[in-house]
Parts: C-alpha cells; sequence; structure tokens
C-alpha cells in the first residue's frame, strides 16, 4: 500500500508540479498570481492538517468522495493520493522552477527567434533542460513524499504505519517491530536516492 | 561598383522589407534608441557599428521584438510586427536570428538544433527537415559534426551551426547581433566567411559587428550609431574614408590607428 500511494502520488505531482511551474513563469500575471499562491499556500499548511481535512473535510462536509461513495478503503486511499499530490506538487513546482532559473535566458531567445510559441519553447527547450539540473533536489522530494505517505495512516489507510501500529498492540516486540519497518523505508527511499542521484550526472547538460 | 549592387540599388526604392520608423526606446531613464529611422530593402546588406552601449544590439533585438518598443513603427514586408502570440511566432519564423553567445539549445545535438523549426514551426517532415539541416551544416562546413553536442564544438563552429539553424527557417532577412564578438581570434574568419558567402548569395543582412574588415568588404551601407541615434549612413568606401560627423571621425580613429 504505502509503494502504491507514492507511485500514484510521486506522478501526480509531478504533473501538478510542473503544471504550476509552467504557471509561475508563465506571462500571463493570472496565472503567476495562481501559481504562487498555490505554492505558498500549500506548502506552509502541515501535510496532517491537509490529510485530515481531505477525509474530513472534503469526504464528510462537502460529499467529495471521488467515485467511490461506499468503499471507504478505496475513498481513503483516493483522498490521500490527492492529499499528497496536491502537497508536494508545491516542493516539485519550486525545485523545478529553480532549475528553470538555471537555463540561460538565450536559451528560450534562441527558441523564441526560430519561431516557436512560449509552450513549444517551455516545453521543448526549457524544461528537459531545467528537469535535468533538478534531478537531485526531485529525488529529495520523493524521498520525502515516501515517508510522508505514512501521514495516511491519519485518514485510515492500510499503509505502513497503520500496519505498524496494529502490529504493535498485538505483539511484544515493539522495538524490533518499528526497526524492522524503518528498515523496509530505507529500503524503498535510499535506492531511489542512488538511482536519481546517478542520473542526474548522466544527463547532466554540458555548457 | 559590381553590376549585382547596382541592380540592387535600382530595386531599392520598391522593394522595403524592414522599415523602422521614430523607434523610442528606454531602459528606464536611459534613452537607448532616439527617433531611429531606418529602410533595409531586398537582399541589402546593412553593416551596424559604434562605440558600446550605442544601442545597436538593442536595435538588432527590437526587429524580432525580443525587446519592446515604447513607440514608433517596425515593419517587415509591409506588415507590422505583431503583438505577442501567434503572428508574432509567425513572424520570428521568417526573421533569422545569429546571437553573440551562440545559444545552441545544449541538450540536443547539432542536428536536432537544426531540424526543431522545421518540425515543430515549419511543420516538415522528419526526413526532409534532416535532408535539409544536414544540406546546410554541410554548407557552413560543420557536417562533420552533426551528431555531436554542442559543448562539444569550438565557438566558431557553434557559431557556424546557428546560422544554419537560423537558415533552416527560410528566413526573409537575417539579424546578426555580434556574431563574432565571443569568439578567439582564429575563429572569427571561418564565421565571417560563411556570412561572407551568405551576402554574395542575395540574403537581406543586418549585421552588428565590430569587424571593421567584414563592413568594408560585404556590407551595402553602414550605419553609425551612437548614444541611441543614427548619426551618419553611408556606403562603406565613404564611410571609411571620409566620415562627414565628428562623433564618426573620433571613432573611427580611436580603432583604426593602433
Amino acid at each position: 500500500m504505502t509503494v502504491k500511494l507514492t507511485v500514484f502520488s510521486a506522478l501526480g505531482s509531478l504533473v501538478l508540479g510542473t503544471l504550476l511551474a509552467a504557471m509561475r513563469v508563465s506571462p500571463v500575471p493570472l496565472m503567476r498570481g495562481f501559481g504562487t499562491a498555490y505554492v505558498n499556500i500549500v506548502r506552509n499548511i502541515p501535510l496532517t492538517v491537509i490529510i485530515v481535512f481531505s477525509s474530513l473535510g472534503l469526504a464528510d462536509i462537502f460529499g467529495v468522495t471521488l467515485g467511490a461513495p461506499d468503499n471507504f478503503d478505496l475513498q481513503g486511499f483516493r483522498l490521500a493520493v490527492l492529499s499528497l499530490v496536491g502537497y508536494h506538487a508545491a516542493f516539485v513546482c519550486e525545485a523545478l522552477r529553480s532549475g528553470i532559473n538555471t537555463v540561460p535566458v538565450g536559451q528560450a531567445e534562441a527558441a523564441r527567434a526560430i519561431g516557436l510559441s512560449f509552450g513549444q519553447t517551455l516545453r521543448l527547450v526549457v524544461l528537459p533542460q531545467a528537469f535535468r539540473s533538478v534531478i537531485v533536489p526531485l529525488a529529495n522530494v520523493l524521498i520525502a513524499l515516501t515517508k510522508n505517505t505514512t501521514v495516511a495512516a491519519a485518514i485510515g489507510v492500510a499503509e505502513a504505519a497503520t500496519l505498524m501500529k496494529t502490529m504493535i498492540e498485538n505483539e511484544a516486540q515493539t522495538v524490533l517491530i518499528a526497526a524492522f519497518f524503518a528498515f523496509g523505508f530505507v529500503v524503498l527511499t535510499l535506492p531511489t536516492g542512488l538511482i536519481l542521484g546517478w542520473l542526474g550526472k548522466r544527463l547532466a547538460v554540458k555548457r | 561598383m559590381t553590376e549585382v549592387s547596382a541592380a540592387k540599388d535600382a530595386m531599392a526604392a520598391t522593394d522595403e522589407l524592414v522599415v523602422l520608423k521614430s523607434v523610442n526606446k528606454h531602459f528606464g531613464a536611459l534613452h537607448v534608441l532616439q527617433d531611429i529611422d531606418l529602410t533595409i530593402t531586398r537582399g541589402e546588406v546593412v553593416v551596424v557599428i559604434g562605440p558600446s552601449g550605442s544601442g545597436k544590439s538593442t536595435l538588432c533585438r527590437t526587429i524580432n521584438r525580443l525587446e519592446t518598443i515604447d513607440s514608433g513603427d517596425i515593419r517587415i514586408d509591409g506588415k507590422p510586427l505583431p503583438q505577442e502570440g501567434k503572428g508574432l511566432a509567425r513572424l520570428r519564423a521568417d526573421v533569422g536570428m545569429v546571437f553573440q553567445s551562440f545559444n545552441l539549445f545544449a541538450h540536443k545535438t547539432v542536428l536536432e538544433n537544426v531540424m526543431l523549426g522545421q518540425i515543430k514551426v515549419r511543420k516538415t517532415d522528419k526526413k526532409a527537415a534532416e535532408e535539409k539541416a544536414r544540406g546546410l551544416l554541410d554548407r557552413v562546413g560543420v557536417g562533420t559534426q552533426a551528431d555531436k553536442y554542442p559543448a562539444q564544438l569550438s565557438g566558431g563552429q557553434q557559431q557556424r551551426v546557428a546560422i544554419a539553424r537560423a537558415l533552416a527557417m527560410d528566413p526573409k532577412v537575417m539579424l546578426f547581433d555580434e556574431p563574432t564578438s565571443a569568439l578567439d581570434p582564429e575563429m572569427i574568419n571561418e564565421v565571417l566567411e560563411v556570412m561572407q558567402q551568405l551576402a554574395r548569395d542575395g540574403m537581406t543582412m543586418i549585421v552588428v559587428t565590430h569587424e571593421m574588415g567584414f563592413a568594408r568588404s560585404a556590407a551595402n551601407r553602414v550605419v553609425f550609431m551612437a548614444d541611441g541615434r543614427i548619426v551618419e549612413e553611408a556606403v562603406p568606401d565613404q564611410f571609411f574614408s571620409n566620415p562627414r560627423s565628428d562623433r564618426a571621425k573620433d571613432f573611427l580613429s580611436k580603432i583604426l590607428h593602433h
């Protein structure tokens, strides 16, 4: 369940984060304003508050059930993914924006000079270079996301932390169980960091 | 004077390709372009020279609206410069630009650099685009480097690729913004030769440069700028041997006698 949460949330937050980053550098003031407001609001709210709100607020008060009104487990999972995506997209956006700032202005000027539109310039020239320079900070976000999936326990999603709590309640070996779960997370996150670190070096754009 | 330039002079009256009328631009308090009037006819090679900070690069960049202007009128092939958006992108495709710092797309190979605009803007199919790109790279003498990345090339080679990239769009006019200023002296000539060839082939060119040799040999007209104004316009021979304005005399005495 932890892995599933991580994968879905990672993909979602990459997409939403990229969109937000595109908004924050766009020439339209309204979009820039929205992007900036989103990032500054969302990244300053604790994830626990967001996840609990998604369950108690979105689902219970506003009736947002994400296509699973009767299946509480599925609904919890989807709400957790939604919250994780919304939260981490803000961090992906900021990482990416710092990457966009490393791409020399001349690259975008040259792209516009051959007649590419703003969207094409961003998609074909600026973002591919920006992504390569922020692979390592993105790995950070991804590792944080993997660990943050445990917060989904707050709304009863059966991920690792929930499982650990149940086991600790039933067994005597509390330290051993905690160590086992901690080790499980290291197994998940260490390769992520190593692989992306290696990839970051390999794909770095030479200037 | 050769027959070609005589023929060009005959066309001049009717065939205006780039027209700037009382163009003004400020950078904050600095009035970088002051009432610029300039007309470039099809097939003409105009070299813009002048001291640093005189507004030559800015002038060059306003023509494809990389810099906006505060007032005045710029027309290319009879049409005024469009606002941001699709129309502007279309216009830029018709105006080739070569930068001082090359600005090749660092994450793409040389060949992909020359193909990108053709495929994404001109909607040429991939095979035709590659064929044309290879042809252009051969023409500027870097055909053997097609599969390398820009960072693996020398400055002179990169700048020639940048020229090929601009040519791939079949531009009506080419803008050169100090194309040799970032190059080692020994690489300047290989770029100038490509530009000379272009000029001989009848490309309309606006060249901002400090290369007086190029101005003398390739230009139809020299435009001398100082402090945001066009101070003097003349054919190269006349300008270099007998400048009219004191500002130009002063400038030439500083660069030609040392």
